[in-house]
């Protein structure tokens, strides 16, 4: 399934969105998610499914002012 | 200095961003004094784990974080960021930036009065950047802001204080909240002005991290705010128009011919 990840094209094969961080490489390191614009918290990413052209947000801790 | 139900010694906080090094910008906070430092979030590439060392580093420091909206141009953004950040950091504490503006940085004050309202309703502690517009303060204070952190200038202006009469106008009209001048310091004497006008603190990032020598600056700041707080508290000596002879005049010898009235 075609998707795009932080603005960038990709495709994965599974159909959550916790299934779908583990397929691309995401470990357990600090980061948050958003699908399609609205945050995922970490508890609901292994009932939330994945659609073709789902939009997914993956953002860590950076340096801020 | 009083951040909702948490009481701080330092009243200096620090950003962490464009230090020419992790290793600096440890000493940079360590020097600052700062009890408190702001962090962001930006999208992560997978493995690629720059996320998980910049955290360790900061907790490895000790300090509080105060993550921050920096780039929201909407609520929605806004919003939805904080979320994101609350998960990450595991703090209720939100440093909201709405940006109106792509030249001077100006905070949308509409849209930062409606981002309170909702996150303050989703249990959130915001602390709003915004100007030094009254009508906006009190809006925000409605919505549920309990720290207000008017600009000094533009964000890495380095300009000061642009409108001290609206900043002290500011601290008179709110005189229990807490109010941190945010933004715009370039020197020392920036954040000695505000503390000096009965601010209850400065937070300030590039005027560190961007100085030749990012730790001797932060430390300059420490001592600068300290200096500022004391002096404030100390009851200073109004300004007068006219000379006060500060050596006493009585008993003065009569030894030439001009005598002053």
């Amino acid at each position: 399934m075609k998707i795009i990840l932080n603005g960038e094209p990709a495709e994965v094969a599974s159909s959550t969105l916790a299934a779908a961080l583990v397929e691309l490489g995401y470990g357990e390191g600090p980061f948050a998610t958003a699908l399609n614009h609205d945050f995922v918290p970490a508890p609901e990413r292994c009932e939330t499914p994945l659609s073709e052209g789902d939009a997914i947000e993956v953002i860590a801790p950076m340096q801020g002012g | 200095m009083r951040i909702y139900d948490e009481t701080f010694t330092s009243r200096l906080m620090l950003g962490t961003a464009r230090y020419p090094s992790p290793q600096i910008l440890k000493d940079a906070i360590v020097a600052s004094g700062a009890e408190i430092v702001t962090v962001s979030l930006r999208r992560e590439a997978a493995g690629e784990r720059a996320g998980q060392r910049f955290w360790d580093l900061i907790r490895d420091t000790g300090v509080k974080v105060l993550p921050n909206t920096a780039g929201c141009h909407s609520v929605r953004e806004a919003v939805t960021t904080a979320e994101m950040a609350r998960e990450v950091f595991g703090t209720r504490w939100i440093k909201l930036e709405v940006i109106g503006d792509a030249d001077t940085l100006q905070p949308d004050l509409f849209g930062l009065v409606e981002a309170t309202r909702i996150l303050s309703n989703d249990g959130f502690q915001v602390l709003a950047y915004t100007t030094e517009d009254l009508v906006a303060a009190d809006r925000l204070v409605e919505a549920g802001c309990r720290v207000l952190m008017p600009w000094g200038s533009p964000i890495g202006s380095a300009r000061g204080l642009n409108n001290v009469y609206g900043l002290r106008a500011m601290r008179a009209r709110f005189p229990e909240l807490t109010l941190i001048v945010d933004a715009g310091m370039g020197v020392p004497s920036h954040a000695s002005t505000a503390m000096e006008l009965g601010y209850d603190g400065v937070l300030l990032s590039s005027a560190v991290a961007l100085a030749g020598d990012p730790v001797r600056m932060a430390r300059a700041f420490r001592l600068s705010v300290e200096a500022g707080r004391l002096g404030f508290t100390a009851d200073p000596l109004q300004p007068r128009d006219f000379a006060e002879p500060s050596t006493p005049v009585l008993g003065q010898a009569l030894l030439g011919d001009t005598v002053f009235a």
